[in-house]
């Protein structure tokens, strides 16, 4: 039997590997957007679960309204990323540095 | 509660979302030529709305009246207090900004709406009575400061300011959210007074992790310690209007919602979050004033008083009763005062070419080549570091007054001790205009309106200022007293 601890281990999985992957990725810009994607996911299950265990649809309006932020905001990142890149040529992580810290 | 009156209690928003909307349709038909023109028509909505807010501070609205949209939203003397410093916020950020922005040709119609429609978030947060309307209302608001960072398209350091800002900023909403969730799934509703009611007894461990991760969040958004990183960066990059904008709407905004959660949501539960916001408050203290030790950018500078003065605030909170949020309050109504002055000072500092000076070597002698400007540094200097003849001082002065009031001796000797060390970094500054050898780089004209804003807020931050202690005593107790009897 699937309960809720175990949608909330995996949210909890998920979110970890979301922060840890803007943490700890060297590489390049777009991997953090998709890290920042998944910690709202993660995020949503949380809320749909926790609907569906308190027999409450508030989580489930919460989880609509936190979709259409995510694409709002994944538009305006790339968007933001374009003109770095415009600007730089490079969208690697290390090199985000023109100032310091 | 219908929906006529519900209207009528969200009436500034209401009125800022339709006339941002009309303003879209301007920007789109007439395009960049109308950038000015919609620019006034933004201030003037913002002098509307700062109108219609008004009288709720006056009569010191609290209370279930306040309530609207089945318990979302929430206009009461508090939210009153905080839209009004917004709204002021905004319209100074869209009077200096034409002139910093035609210089370089870069002035576009969306700017006013940004800041429109960020200072409509800004309104959402700080009235917030649901963790949906806050999520929403901090979105908005983030969502417009992104691309308002990023706004020199052709500047590199901006387009670095705005990925950096939106990287951590969406990482902070995250957590926020993710704290949201976790609040939501062990109590079983989003409205604070809900909360509150569900986090009256013992409290669970997944409930604590949720207020963790809440008020992580928000701490980012404040730039408090140890959340501040981002702040350097955004604030040196950013164009220097926009760092106006930033120093003050935003600020207000997450310190006013930071202070509804705490109070209001989890108000059952003080010992939860205390210890969490004295942590906060003492680390940006010493990291605000440790960090300005050697910065030679103004704006860098500026980013680390900002750190540090949020940590003069938090102490406020810190006290969790009325009279603390009160000092709290009065404090951040003059440090949006002193922010204006700062960064409008910044915004008049130009080489012959026109071009921004953000070095402080380049202010060497300023007191030579323009002692009025110079004056006018000093006196904003000396305000932040809370010399007594200043304005500045009054703020520390509540804030300590009511941290000691309160038991908080402790804190409030380490806050005295570090505001000490970060008098040298200011003190630094006025040393270099008035003792260092002339540079002689600032040398070009200033705009006037930007001199008519510098005159304004300097006269408040001058001993002058001590005429407006009573009025401003008097609504921040208004706001607290609204703020804490919200049931």
């Amino acid at each position: 039997m699937i309960g809720i601890e175990h949608y909330v281990v995996v949210s909890a999985i998920l979110f970890v590997l979301g922060v840890l992957g803007i943490f700890l990725n060297r590489k390049n810009v777009i991997i953090i957007l998709m890290a920042i994607e998944l910690i709202l996911l993660s995020v949503n299950i949380n809320f749909v679960a926790f609907s569906a265990f308190l027999g409450d649809l508030v989580g489930q309006v919460f989880a609509m309204f936190v979709l259409t932020v995510a694409a709002g905001e994944a538009a305006i990142g790339l968007a933001i990323l374009v003109i770095y890149f415009r600007g730089r040529g490079t969208i690697a992580v290390d090199d985000v540095n023109r100032m310091k810290g | 509660m219908d929906l006529s009156q519900s209207l009528m209690i969200t009436g500034p928003e209401v009125v800022l979302s339709l006339s941002g909307l009309a303003l879209l349709m301007v920007a789109a038909w007439s395009g960049d030529k109308a950038s000015r023109m919609i620019s006034i028509a933004a201030v003037g909505v913002l002098t509307l709305c700062a109108l219609m807010v008004a009288p709720a501070l006056g009569s010191g609205a609290m209370g279930p009246g306040t309530l609207a949209w089945f318990g979302q939203y929430r206009a009461d003397a508090f939210a009153a207090f905080g839209k009004l410093l917004i709204y002021i916020g905004a319209a100074v950020t869209l009077i200096v900004a034409p002139a910093f922005f035609e210089r370089s040709r870069s002035m576009r119609a969306e700017f006013p709406l940004l800041v429109l429609f960020a200072a409509l978030g800004m309104g959402m947060m700080v009235s917030a009575a649901d963790m949906l309307t806050l999520y929403l209302g901090l979105e908005l608001n983030s969502l417009s400061a992104y691309v308002l960072a990023a706004f020199l398209r052709n500047d590199e350091r901006s387009a670095e300011a705005g990925l950096k800002y939106f990287v951590l900023g969406s990482l902070a909403s995250g957590i926020l959210l993710y704290g949201i969730s976790l609040t939501y799934g062990f109590t079983g509703t989003t409205s604070f007074m809900g909360i509150r009611a569900a986090l009256s007894g013992h409290m669970s461990l997944g409930a604590t992790f949720g207020v963790v991760f809440v008020l992580a969040g928000l701490a980012f958004k404040i730039s408090a310690a140890p959340f501040h990183m981002w702040t350097p960066d955004v604030y040196e990059g950013a164009p220097t209007p926009v760092t106006t904008f930033f120093a003050t709407a935003p600020k207000v905004a997450a310190l006013c919602l930071l202070m509804r959660v705490a109070v209001e949501a989890l108000g059952g539960q003080p010992q939860a979050w205390q210890q969490i916001v004295i942590f906060a408050a003492l680390l940006s203290i010493v990291i605000g004033a440790l960090g300005a030790i050697g910065q030679d950018n103004i704006k860098r500078l500026l980013a680390y008083s900002s750190i540090n003065n949020v940590g003069f605030m938090l102490i406020g909170l810190a006290c969790a009763n009325e009279n603390g949020a009160a000092a709290m309050l009065v404090y951040l109504a003059i440090y949006v005062v002193m922010s204006v002055a700062a960064f409008v000072i910044v915004l008049m500092l130009r080489d012959e070419q026109g071009e921004a000076v953000e070095s402080i070597a380049a202010l060497g002698g300023l007191s030579k080549t323009r002692p009025m400007l110079a004056l006018a540094m000093a006196a904003v200097m000396f305000s932040l570091a809370g010399v007594p003849p200043l304005f500045g001082f009054w703020g520390k002065f509540v804030v300590f007054q009511a941290a000691v009031q309160a038991d908080l001796l402790v804190l409030a000797a380490i806050g005295i001790a570090a505001s000490v060390i970060g008098a040298f970094y200011y003190i630094k500054v006025v040393k270099v205009m008035y003792f260092d050898d002339v540079a002689d780089v600032v040398k070009g004209p200033s705009d006037r309106a930007h001199g008519l804003l510098l005159l304004g807020s300097s006269v408040v931050i001058s001993p002058l200022g001590y005429l407006l202690t009573i009025p401003l005593a008097g609504i921040a107790a208004k706001a607290a007293a609204a703020l804490f009897h919200s049931a």
